[in-house]
Formats: C-alpha cells, sequence, structure tokens
C-alpha cells in the first residue's frame, strides 16, 4: 500500500534544504516565480551586447560560451583593478552580520542567501579563490569556492534579488556598499551573455525609440497632449506642452511611466498644471522621453548611455538646464554616477536657477538636473503657489521613502513640506520611523524586477514596505500611498494589492495639481482621477467662489531646521 | 469544557511548541531570527506567524466564527502562498496541532470524560484545515489578478486616451 505522508513529513525542508552541510553546498532551485525571464536574443544584437542566444533560466543548458570561466574572471580581475570600492568591500568584510536581517528580500523570503552578508560571499568566495593566497592554498578553509555553472546560477538567482536599494549599507559599520557589488555582478554575468528580459527589452527599447515602454515619438506627444485635454476638461485651465523646441529654457524629463501608466499619468497633469500656472519655458523631447535608466540595471556603460541621450538632447535644444519628474535611478545616477561616468561636470548647461524665486541649487552644480519635488518646495516656501489643501481632503496620505531619492540623494524633507502645504494638516500621516527616511523599506520591485513573471518574489520583498503601510491604514485610516518614483507608482498598487487592498498610490505632484487655484478656472468639483471633491468649489456668475467654498491661499508650513 | 479549560492553562506551551514545529521548515539562522525578533517591522514574517496562529488558537478555543477564523488563517496562509509552499505543505501546520495537544496532554487525555471533547476538538482541527485550502486557493487567484491589474495599469493612460473603458476589458 502507498504509504500518505504524515503532515510533519510533509514540511520537511520546504524550501530550503537544511544549511546544516554549509551554505556553499546548498544549490540554487530556480523555479517559476522565482526568476525574472532570460533576455532574448534580438535586445542584445541590437545594443551590441556579447553572446546573444535565446535560452530560458528553467533549462538544464544555458548555452554558455565555451570560455566563459575566463571570461568572468577576467572581468572581476579587471572591475578589481578600475572599482577600488569593490575590492575594498571583498577585503573588509569581517562578517558581523550587522546587514543580515536588514535586507527586505530576506525578510519576506527567510532565504540566508539573501541575507547581504551571505550575498556577497556568493562573490566574494570566488574573489578569494581566484585572487587571494590564502584562498588559493586554503581552498573551503578560508571560504573559497571555484567558480563553477552552479555558481554562476546562484549569482543569477541572487543577484536579481537585490534592488540595488543599499539599506543593508545603512547598517554595515564599514559602509559596505552592496548595491555596488550587484551592479558590478551583473556586469559580470552580462559579460557571457546572461541578461534578464525586463532590463534587457526596456534598454533597447529605449535606445531605438526613446523610452523604455518603446513608445514612438508620435505615441509620446499624442499621449501627453490627451493628458494635457484632461486637465482643461477637469480645471478648464489649458496646459499644452511644447515639443523639442529649441532656446527653450528648462528641459523637463519624466519617467516614462508618468505618461503612459496609471496611477502615474496623474503625477503628469500635475507636472503640466503646475508649469502652466508658473508659465514656465520649459520644452519636452521626443528623444530624451524616458526619465529613468534601466540601463543602469546591466551594466555601467549602458547606464552611461542612456543618460548621455538627456544631455546630447539637452545641448542639442541649447537649454539652461535641466528638470526631471519624479522619478528615483534617474536621481541616483545623476548624483552618484555622472561624475564618474564622464569625469568632469556637465559644462554646456548651466547651473540651475529658479525662473520664479531666483534660488540657485547650487546642489545641481555638477549634473545641472533639479528634482521636481526641491523645485516645488522652494515655490512654495516663498509662497508663489496659490494652494486649496482642501481640495484634497479625500486623501489621507503617508509617504514612502524611495531609496534612490531619499539614501542616494537625500531628498526628505521636500516632498514633506509640499505634503503639508497641499493636504489638511490632519490628513499626513508617518509609517513608524524606523521604516522611512533613511531607513525606508524597498518596494521590492526595483533594479528591473518589476517583471509579472516575478510576482511571488516580489510581494515576499516588498512585505516589510506593506506592513508599516498596513499598520497607518488600519490605526489611522490611510488610503493612500504617496511616493516620488515612478517606479514606486508601478509597482507599489501591485504590492498593495496583495497586502493592504483598498490602498490607492499617488505621485506628490498630482496631491499638488490638484490643490492648485487657477484663477481662470472652471468650478472644481473633481480631482485629477474623476473622483468627487469633498469640498466642491462652484463659482459664482461672476467667476467669484461661493461663500461656503471660499479658500484662502495655503500658507507655508514652518520651513524646519536645515532646510 | 474540562479541555477547554485545559487548552486555556496550556496555551504558552502549545503555541510555543505549534510555533517551533512551523518554523523548523526554514533554516536554523532564520528560524532563530523569526523567533526571537518581536518587532512587527523588523520581522514581518514571524510576526504574522505569532499572531496568526495565537488568534487561531484562541479562535478553535473559543468556538470563533467561521469569518474571524478565516481572517486569522489568511495572516499566515497568504505568506506561506507566496513562499513557495505546495497547498498541502502550507496546509500541514493546522494537523500538526492535532499532535501537540495530544502530546502535551497526553495524561489528561486518558480520562475518558475527555474523549468526546477531545474528538471534537479534532474534528475542528480538520475543518480549520479544510477552510485553509480555501484561503490558500484565493491567495494565489489573487496573486494571478494582481499579475492582470499590472498590465492593465502599465496601458491604462493609453487605453483611456483612446476612449477604452480598462472595465470593459
Amino acid at each position: 500500500m502507498a504509504k500518505v505522508p504524515k503532515p510533519e513529513e510533509l514540511l520537511s525542508g520546504i524550501s530550503y534544504k537544511p544549511p546544516e552541510k554549509g551554505w556553499m553546498a546548498v544549490k540554487p532551485d530556480l523555479r517559476p516565480g522565482t526568476y525574472v525571464n532570460a533576455a532574448s536574443a534580438k535586445w542584445l544584437k541590437f545594443l551590441d551586447y556579447p553572446f546573444p542566444r535565446d535560452w530560458s533560466v528553467a533549462d538544464e543548458d544555458w548555452k554558455l560560451p565555451p570560455n566563459w570561466r575566463e571570461i568572468v574572471l577576467e572581468g572581476m580581475e579587471d572591475r578589481l583593478a578600475r572599482f577600488r570600492s569593490l575590492k575594498v568591500f571583498f577585503d573588509i568584510c569581517v562578517r558581523c552580520g550587522a546587514c543580515a536581517d536588514k535586507c527586505h528580500f530576506f525578510l519576506g523570503t527567510g532565504d540566508p542567501k539573501n541575507m547581504p552578508v551571505l550575498r556577497a560571499e556568493l562573490m566574494r568566495s570566488v574573489y578569494k579563490r581566484y585572487f587571494t593566497v590564502a584562498g588559493r592554498v586554503l581552498g573551503e578553509v578560508a571560504g573559497a569556492r571555484d567558480l563553477d555553472e552552479q555558481v554562476l546560477r546562484e549569482w543569477f538567482s541572487y543577484l536579481h534579488q537585490c534592488t540595488i536599494c543599499r539599506r543593508c549599507s545603512l547598517f554595515c559599520p564599514y559602509g559596505i556598499d552592496m548595491a555596488e557589488m550587484t551592479i558590478l555582478g551583473r556586469e559580470l554575468l552580462s559579460s557571457v551573455g546572461l541578461n534578464i528580459e525586463w532590463a534587457a527589452a526596456s534598454v533597447g527599447s529605449c535606445y531605438e525609440k526613446g523610452s523604455h515602454i518603446g513608445a514612438t515619438p508620435q505615441a509620446y506627444k499624442d499621449m501627453i497632449d490627451f493628458l494635457a485635454e484632461e486637465n482643461e476638461r477637469i480645471t478648464g485651465v489649458t496646459t499644452e506642452v511644447t515639443y523639442n523646441r529649441k532656446g527653450a529654457e528648462i528641459l523637463f524629463v519624466v519617467p516614462s511611466g508618468d505618461y503612459f501608466a496609471d496611477p502615474g499619468s496623474y503625477t503628469m497633469m500635475g507636472y503640466l498644471l503646475l508649469f502652466k500656472y508658473l508659465d514656465l519655458d520649459y520644452t519636452m523631447s521626443t528623444y530624451a522621453a524616458e526619465g529613468g535608466n534601466f540601463g543602469w540595471f546591466i551594466s555601467h556603460e549602458m547606464g552611461k548611455r542612456l543618460n548621455a541621450k538627456i544631455y546630447e538632447e539637452a545641448k542639442r535644444l541649447k537649454v539652461k538646464w535641466i528638470m526631471g519628474g519624479e522619478c528615483g535611478h534617474m536621481w541616483r545616477i545623476c548624483n552618484q554616477y555622472m561624475p564618474t561616468y564622464y569625469g568632469q561636470p556637465v559644462d554646456f548647461l548651466e547651473e540651475p536657477v529658479s525662473p520664479i524665486t531666483g534660488t540657485r541649487f547650487e546642489n545641481a552644480k555638477t549634473h545641472k538636473m533639479v528634482h521636481i519635488s526641491e523645485f516645488t518646495a522652494d515655490l512654495i516656501h516663498h509662497g508663489k503657489l496659490k494652494l486649496d489643501p482642501r481640495r484634497n481632503a479625500h486623501i489621507k496620505l503617508t509617504f514612502h521613502d524611495s531609496c534612490n531619492t531619499s539614501r542616494g540623494m537625500g531628498i526628505f524633507e521636500e516632498p514633506r513640506y509640499i505634503i503639508k502645504s497641499v493636504l489638511p494638516e490632519e490628513n499626513f500621516v508617518e509609517m513608524p520611523p524606523h521604516t522611512i527616511r533613511e531607513r525606508t523599506f524597498c518596494c521590492g520591485s526595483s533594479a528591473a524586477l518589476n517583471a509579472d513573471e516575478f510576482m511571488e518574489t516580489r510581494m515576499k520583498g516588498g512585505l516589510p514596505r506593506a506592513t508599516a503601510v498596513q499598520y497607518v491604514a488600519e490605526k489611522y485610516g490611510v488610503n493612500h500611498l504617496g511616493c516620488i518614483c515612478a517606479l514606486d507608482r508601478a509597482t507599489l498598487p501591485t504590492l498593495v494589492n496583495y497586502w493592504v487592498p483598498g490602498m490607492e498610490v499617488t505621485g506628490i505632484t498630482e496631491l499638488v495639481g490638484n490643490a492648485l487655484v487657477f484663477d481662470d478656472e472652471i468650478d472644481r468639483d473633481m480631482d485629477l482621477r474623476d473622483r468627487e471633491l469633498v469640498y466642491p468649489i462652484v463659482k459664482g456668475e461672476a467667476g467669484e467662489e461661493t461663500e461656503e467654498a471660499g479658500m484662502e491661499a495655503a500658507e507655508a508650513p514652518e520651513a524646519e531646521e536645515g532646510e | 469544557m474540562k479541555l477547554t479549560n485545559l487548552l486555556s492553562t496550556q496555551k504558552s506551551l502549545i503555541l510555543d511548541r505549534w510555533l517551533n514545529q512551523i518554523l523548523a521548515n526554514y533554516p536554523p539562522q532564520t528560524a532563530q531570527f523569526f523567533k526571537r525578533e518581536k518587532d512587527r517591522f523588523d520581522n514581518p514574517v514571524g510576526y504574522r506567524i505569532i499572531q496568526g496562529i495565537t488568534e487561531l488558537y484562541q479562535g478553535l478555543v473559543s468556538g470563533a466564527d467561521r469569518d474571524q477564523l478565516l481572517d486569522s488563517l489568511d495572516e499566515v496562509v497568504r505568506i506561506w502562498a507566496v513562499q513557495d509552499f505546495t497547498p498541502s505543505q502550507a496546509l500541514a501546520f493546522v494537523f500538526l496541532l492535532k499532535k501537540i495537544i495530544r502530546e502535551e496532554l497526553a495524561q489528561e487525555l486518558q480520562d475518558l470524560e475527555l474523549a468526546e471533547e477531545c474528538l471534537e476538538l479534532e474534528s475542528r482541527i480538520d475543518g480549520l484545515a479544510l477552510l485553509g485550502f480555501d484561503v490558500y486557493m484565493k491567495r494565489r487567484e489573487k496573486l494571478y489578478e494582481i499579475r492582470v491589474d499590472e498590465v492593465k495599469k502599465r496601458i491604462g493612460g493609453l487605453l483611456r486616451s483612446k476612449g477604452i473603458d480598462l472595465a470593459n476589458l
């Protein structure tokens, strides 16, 4: 008689083999839901990247080039010489474990190889074996191991379970930056033709047509024009956009999620309303039609290629400076990598100065790009916007610090300052302090991991973020999650749909768009998403607001220390 | 009633064993962490598991209604529905409780007066497992639903611009 297993027998060793035999002996188990699909050959050919071929992650044979080991080891040697950070990080980690329980992927999966210390060890063990004397002589005793195909599979799996968010490095006493290792590790994978489709297809599309989603210039213009029409329908204000206009003062660049995907499209409407309010001299480009940069998720070289498009276009259009929309990694690249990419500051643009307030953005003197949150906070600080927070009275908000803008470049106060100016005071609630600002939890889907086939792992990685969101939803009745990153706007709705149903995700400039008071606006009874306002604004015949709907310009909140 | 009282007095002991057996399915260092770290934000999985099984146990003892039990089951099962657990693996934890109670209350259960209550309890645990399958299925369906929703949202603006209502797709 066949034996039916007992419950405890069913449970033994569910997903991770018991690691009594040591972590090196635990082989990666790549099953659907745990990996992002392999990049197809056509994109790599188009991008002129090595070893294009069609392969599948689930296959036994990854069709690696015969000399793949030499390529990877030579690549590692090259990077050890070029990136001092990599060598220093490999050498100084004492495996203290301070980072171990700080990664959202470890917290959500429970897989020890997602502890940053162990994830780094996956590469470090190979470094030790081939580049240190102790490792060469003592092998496994010294934590060294040979580079074989299983190791490469392990790299592929775990380097794509890191969103480059750097939360771990915040807790590392040496400040070891796991993100650096992940990026360089992905470069090594790419050098033998191991890329993920979600990154390669986005990069190829951006390179070929202008944006990650591969929209043609015509589609780009159509879509933004449509959102301008939507603005006119809802507010009565015409927010026309000029495209590729030479001599404009500012080139405005947004991530493609903001003009195609919901809810980013409402943030886009907010941008257009704000610029119309200011009569800003700006233009948008069909060539620099992508603020995001998935290239950086493949290699630094590819990151530079995509970043250069924005600057080449700024040069061609002869603008003075660049403004960027609510985007995450666009900022990380500007602030953290551009000086290294180019070796010098951008010299053909001017140091950005707000034409409305005269504020000089000295922080942008190297890359000449200003984040819209910096720009807007400055406007409010100088009392340049007439805002009616009651138009956002239906929104009870908490704010998610996006990793790239917060840990990556220190934008903490600006979005909060804006939020406090456009929302009724009691409508903003912070999540617990150890889940925001520097210690913010990642959305769990960044770094080109927001592919739908990766959904299970994304839900695990996003669990810590969702837990804090759920807490403020249940305790304070929060119904909106705000952020200033397009990847967040693309992925957080899905995350909260699983863990905190009923929560909406919004960009901050959408809220600005709702609150802006135009002299020539029509009755405002709907927000930008066509939802009814709690306090509809009905104008009298003479164009004056009725008594009960009258409002004052919002007073700028007290400037906080250090602003 | 007698058994209910026994289950209440032995609650912490039984829950601790139940938790240990559930956590034994994770690698040792993970299990230690899930049990040790009490902050719900720093340890969402461990916190939810402890919270969920405590509620389930209380629900069983106090005769909670179906909806309450479904909520408590969801607290833990939705984690395992994305953590590579098959349905049988995700729900096996319910049956473990039977064995733990039998072992922890071995002496007391020799009292024949308790036999009827004991059978009743075990039936309810079986019922809990069956509800668990409903929850697991619901969560897996939710996963597919959110995949579809995400794709729709990705092209949401484009469709609206062409006058197509997402609800019609």
